[in-house]
């Protein structure tokens, strides 16, 4: 199954902020799974989320697209060296660039955010439903204790 | 309303928080005692632990046994390290899928909360990768759940 969608098809959009916000409470390296298909870009997209001043790009960009000097400013490091882990993100598709006259602004890619989104709404489902049975589970629980104290 | 929480903690940390109406004691042993553990943890819809071992002292064993029916499962092995009736639960769990996944430690806890209980599960992997493999893993079977719905809809 492929998940990544072509370039052409990532935007990003007002709407699409708070919910990108919304995703910063999550890894990133959980991000990145749902980026690629099976197990083909793995090893690239596992290294690549294990390190904090990627982690720490990837939210920056969270909040909007942003350029190389935008994206050095907050870290102790030079441009070439947030160029480097830029390529390394850009490599296991969890950023992209786009060409504005000299510049080339980075953002997220969008299909990763919403590929994200499904997958942690299933995950979270999944969970949950064992939850909700476990919430009836310990209602017949009750039930049996308050009849066996009649 | 949403009464559960799911979240990453540093590198290889997952917390999940959930609520219930039972009392802290219900709760524990929902989560200890075999015959219970078997009604609930089940996953996505279809799915059965026809194998359900929970012994609950320490060193004791695991080992859960899933099922869809059709002849596909999977399991889950692991021990108990530490009990603390009923506040406090620590062990470790492995998945098989066939291939055995790293140890996933893993401490619950239990506090009372008014009438009911926050339940806290604090699951530490021994890596990032380790813990990105989990999740994504937790994903597939989630995916799964939803083919079988869509399958309903059709």
């Amino acid at each position: 199954m492929n998940r990544r969608l072509p370039a052409s098809q990532e935007s990003s959009s007002p709407s699409q902020v708070s919910r990108e916000n919304f995703f910063l409470t999550i890894s990133f390296d959980l991000y990145n799974i749902t980026l690629m298909d099976a197990a083909s870009n793995l090893n690239a997209a596992f290294s690549a989320l294990a390190d904090p001043t990627r982690r720490a790009i990837l939210a920056r960009l969270a909040k909007g697209e942003a350029t190389v000097m935008e994206l050095a400013a907050p870290f102790e490091m030079t441009q070439p060296a947030i160029s480097q882990h830029l390529k390394v993100l850009e490599g296991a598709g969890l950023v992209v660039r786009r060409v504005d006259g000299t510049k080339r602004p980075r953002r997220l890619a969008k299909a990763g955010v919403e590929a994200m989104d499904q997958w942690l709404a299933m995950l979270r489902k999944a969970l949950e439903k064992n939850y909700d049975r476990l919430d009836e589970v310990l209602a017949s629980m009750e039930k049996q204790k308050r009849g066996e104290k009649r | 309303m949403s009464k559960m929480t799911l979240q990453t903690e540093g590198d290889t940390h997952v917390v999940v928080t959930r609520r219930f109406a039972a009392p802290p004691e219900a709760v524990y042993r929902a989560h200890t005692d075999p015959k219970l553990v078997q009604k609930w943890m089940l996953g996505p819809e279809g799915w059965t632990m026809p194998v359900c071992i929970s012994e609950a002292k320490p060193g004791g064993k695991i080992r859960y046994e899933w099922s869809n029916g059709k002849g596909a499962g999977f399991h889950l092995t692991g021990e108990y390290l530490e009990l603390e009736p009923y506040s406090r639960l620590v062990h470790v769990e492995r998945m098989h899928l066939p291939d055995t996944t790293p140890d996933n430690h893993v401490e619950t806890r239990f506090d009372a909360d008014g009438t009911g209980t926050l339940m806290t599960v604090r699951m530490t992997l021994p890596d990032a990768q380790t813990r990105a493999a989990m999740l994504a893993t937790g994903m597939e079977r989630g995916m799964e759940a939803s083919y079988v719905r869509l399958e309903g809809m059709i």
